[in-house]
């Protein structure tokens, strides 16, 4: 199923704005003004949908077009092209890979190890989970059913306990069973915390301690974000080598801009999209498919909410 | 990335000074860097423009005529504004006049409902009110589970059954009568607000239990959708007021002001920190300086208002402005910082301090200042005034009198000697005004009622300094704290 179809339902405040732009005669004024306001309504963010917006109006000017559905076409092209060319295949080679997942409280990271971990097992690989969320009540609880859901092995440690020393508890057994694959949940922290973006690179480095290689740290993004993700982001990168983002919770209204100043700013590729809360809602991210979804100006038609 | 408004401002009001007027295209300037600075924020487009509207009615009328200072104005205009968008004022809690007080938390996953659940019965509980939880989340693996260890913590009972979320909250309401529980906090799964089948749910729980006050929980770091998201909750549950979770991060929670703005209930409480006692009563005017960039002065001072002594304050600030600062001033600001909780909590109140934590948090170790404690204790009156008696053999006695290394007073010496040349530098660029007599008055005039919103002629706010942590903080003009570097 496209991204497009999945996201249908949660468009039609953008795409009213760009119906408006669509249906006029040339792109004016106040045609380009609209434009601007759908883009920061996506959480693109002022300074970068101006930056986006000039870059299509010379364009437009180069080519002398100013029909509506060419200067959108020019947009969609922009605003993909911004979203990069990077390889956005989760890497492995390690014995095995871990794959870490890091950002702020509530994102979505351990719905995520759980949801990757039943991809990767579905796939036939052979994963070991990490319950690396130490802080949160509960939260190696909630992995563990996880683990029981996707059939993959839990490994945690008491509640407060060393999140290091639990990941690389993990390693360690996945290297013993010969599993591929470990897939490490750390707690949510915000990105002010001195002493607990600090915690992460002591994981990263003790992750690597035994037979594992840390393949992949991913930073969660809530699609929902507003412009503090950029700062968020640069936190993350300079603690924690950030190497890709997942997008989570797009089946929402929201639009999840800011990955666009994400990419843009620090050049960290979206890698994966959460779109769901079914076990199998996390896909791989497509930049067309997901500016489609952004400038999906019939979706509402689509889902049956004709006006 | 974002900077505070008083420093957009900077340049368009040096060209208007140069001109010595602020004209019309002056205050399209500036109203253009406050929809900057309110996107940036993430408050959304919409309200931005209802609110750009009523700035510009108000600086381009008769206001600006003849004041002094019209940028400053202006920033005080936007900072009224939007106090009074926010709420003016601090919302009180009301209980219901029948036992028990229901309390339904709802909004988005991951929004920090289950955490503020449990912060919140432990508000109730410390106001004497014995508060019991209802875990109706039966969605998110383990959030049950999750809820039972919180309420352990916090010694609340937790009531749940793996049976329906209707069917538990009506359970759960029946046990709070059943055990004389004054006030029952219902926890439901996050759920979008698109979706159907889960919003009719929460409505289902709505009715069965007949909240007193129904809160939807907004995470600070949210953009745009805040406001879809929060119309959505209101169609459905008819919301009473909001809290807001995370803001112990840097994010300008500019969600909040479109909350407010659009649904047109309060803000209740505040969520700072991962702690479980680190729920706040909402304070509008705070947020407001907190959305322009201005950091949370109102809190500090707040806090350092109850817990120090006023007078001491007052001649400590001013003989380190003077660099008659000793050794024993610092000791004593450090041990007061001490009594207002952990230092970095304290610190990321100061504007432009969040960002640097890192190095406070190392530089104000507790370690470090219980040996900085003892190093003073072991010197004599005269080498806390003078430090510059202090020779080898000095050095000696005091490190061996505080178990420490004498190049541990050495550096200390060297800091606080640099911390002196810094502070009285300080004193000498203030601006006028701040003699202890206007001081004074602002304090006199500070009232122990709600916050409110300030009023045209609100007097300056007492000087406040922090020796050792990066300044002294004034609270008494908008330009002096749009000054504070803002990442």
């Amino acid at each position: 199923m496209s991204l497009r179809s999945r996201l249908g339902r949660a468009r039609s405040a953008f795409a009213g704005q760009l119906r408006g732009v669509r249906s006029g005669s040339t792109v004016d004024p106040a045609a380009w003004n609209a434009l601007e306001e759908a883009l920061i309504l996506a959480d693109i963010g002022v300074t970068t949908s101006a930056d986006i917006l000039s870059a299509v109006r010379s364009r437009a000017d180069d080519e002398a077009v100013d029909e509506p559905h060419i200067v959108l076409d020019l947009l969609k092209a922009e605003i993909t092209s911004r979203l990069g060319t990077a390889d956005r295949s989760l890497a492995r080679g390690g014995a095995p890979s871990v794959w870490l997942f890091v950002g702020v409280n509530g994102v979505g990271k351990t719905t995520t190890v759980g949801k990757l971990g039943r991809m990767e097992v579905g796939s036939g690989t052979s994963v070991v989970l990490a319950a690396g969320d130490t802080f949160r009540a509960a939260a190696a609880d909630q992995l563990a059913l996880w683990g029981e859901r996707v059939g993959a092995p839990v490994v945690r440690g008491a509640e407060g306990a060393d999140p290091s020393s639990v990941i690389f508890d993990a390693v360690e057994h996945a290297a013993a069973i010969g599993a591929d694959l470990v897939l490490a949940d750390t707690a949510g922290r915000v990105h002010t915390q001195g002493n607990l973006m600090d915690e992460l690179s002591k994981v990263r480095r003790v992750a690597e301690k035994g037979a594992g290689t840390v393949t992949e740290t991913l930073l969660v993004i809530d699609a929902t974000t507003g412009q503090n993700g950029l700062v968020q982001a640069r936190r993350f990168v300079e603690a924690a080598d950030v190497t890709g983002v997942v997008l989570t919770k797009l089946d929402g209204s929201a639009r999840g801009g800011i990955v666009v100043a994400v990419q843009e700013d620090l050049g960290i590729p979206v890698k994966m999209v959460g779109v769901g809360e079914g076990p199998d809602d996390l896909i791989s991210f497509v930049p067309t498919e997901f500016v489609d979804a952004l400038f999906d100006i019939d979706a509402d038609i689509d889902a049956g909410m004709v006006e | 990335m974002f900077e505070g408004l008083a420093s957009r401002f900077e340049g368009i009001l040096r060209r208007a000074r140069s001109r010595g007027r602020l004209g019309p295209e002056d205050v399209e300037d500036l109203l253009r860097e406050i929809r900057l600075a309110l996107l940036e924020a993430d408050v959304h487009l919409d309200v931005v423009k209802v609110f750009l509207e009523r700035i510009r009615e108000r600086a381009l009328g008769a206001e600006l005529s003849g004041v002094l200072n019209p940028g400053q104005q202006v920033v005080k205009i936007v900072l009224e504004e939007l106090t009074l968008i926010l709420g003016g004022e601090t919302m009180r809690f009301t209980y219901a006049s029948k036992p028990p007080t229901v309390v339904l938390l709802a909004g988005l996953q991951g929004s920090g409902k289950t955490t503020t659940a449990a912060k919140l019965a432990r508000w109730f509980k410390t106001r004497g009110r014995n508060p019991m939880l209802v875990g109706a989340d039966l969605q998110r693996p383990a959030a049950v589970a999750q809820l039972e260890t919180l309420g352990e913590r916090i010694g609340v009972p937790v009531f749940s059954q793996p049976t329906d979320p209707i069917a538990v909250s009506e359970a759960g309401l029946a046990e709070a009568a059943r055990l004389g529980r004054d006030v029952v906090i219902f926890d439901t799964a996050g759920r979008l607000a698109i979706d159907d089948d889960l919003m009719d749910e929460v409505g289902g729980i709505s009715s069965a239990v007949q909240p007193d006050h129904t809160l939807l929980v907004v995470d600070s770091m949210m953009g745009q959708d805040a406001v879809n998201v929060a119309v959505a909750f209101h169609e459905r549950l008819s919301l009473d007021a909001v809290v807001l979770t995370k803001l112990d991060g840097d994010a300008r929670g500019g969600a909040a002001l479109s909350v407010r703005e659009v649904v047109g209930c309060p803000i209740a409480f505040a969520s700072t920190g991962e702690g479980l006692e680190d729920l706040d009563v909402f304070h509008p005017d705070r947020m407001a300086s907190r959305i322009l960039g201005m950091g949370d002065v109102e809190t500090l001072i707040e806090q350092v208002e109850t817990t120090y002594d006023r007078e001491q304050a007052e001649e400590a600030t001013a003989r380190m402005l003077e660099g008659r600062f000793t050794l024993d001033d610092f000791l004593d600001q450090v041990q007061q910082l001490r009594k207002m909780g952990p230092l970095s909590s304290v610190m990321k109140m100061v504007p432009g301090m969040s960002q640097q934590m890192g190095d406070v948090d190392e530089a104000l170790d507790e370690g470090r200042v219980d040996r900085l404690e003892g190093m003073i204790n072991s010197m004599t009156p005269a080498e806390r005034i003078d430090p510059g008696l202090i020779d080898g053999s000095r050095r000696a006695r005091i490190a061996a009198g505080s178990g420490t290394q004498p190049s541990d007073v050495t550096q200390l010496v060297k800091q606080f000697r640099e911390m002196r040349k810094m502070m009285k530098k300080m004193g000498g660029k203030a601006p006028g005004g701040r003699s202890s007599n206007r001081r004074g008055k602002g304090r006199k005039s500070r009232g122990s009622g709600p916050a409110r919103p300030p009023a045209p002629d609100k007097p300056a706010k007492p000087g406040l300094s922090l020796p050792g942590l990066g300044g002294a903080v004034e609270g008494s003009g908008t330009d002096r704290l749009g000054s504070w570097p803002i990442d």
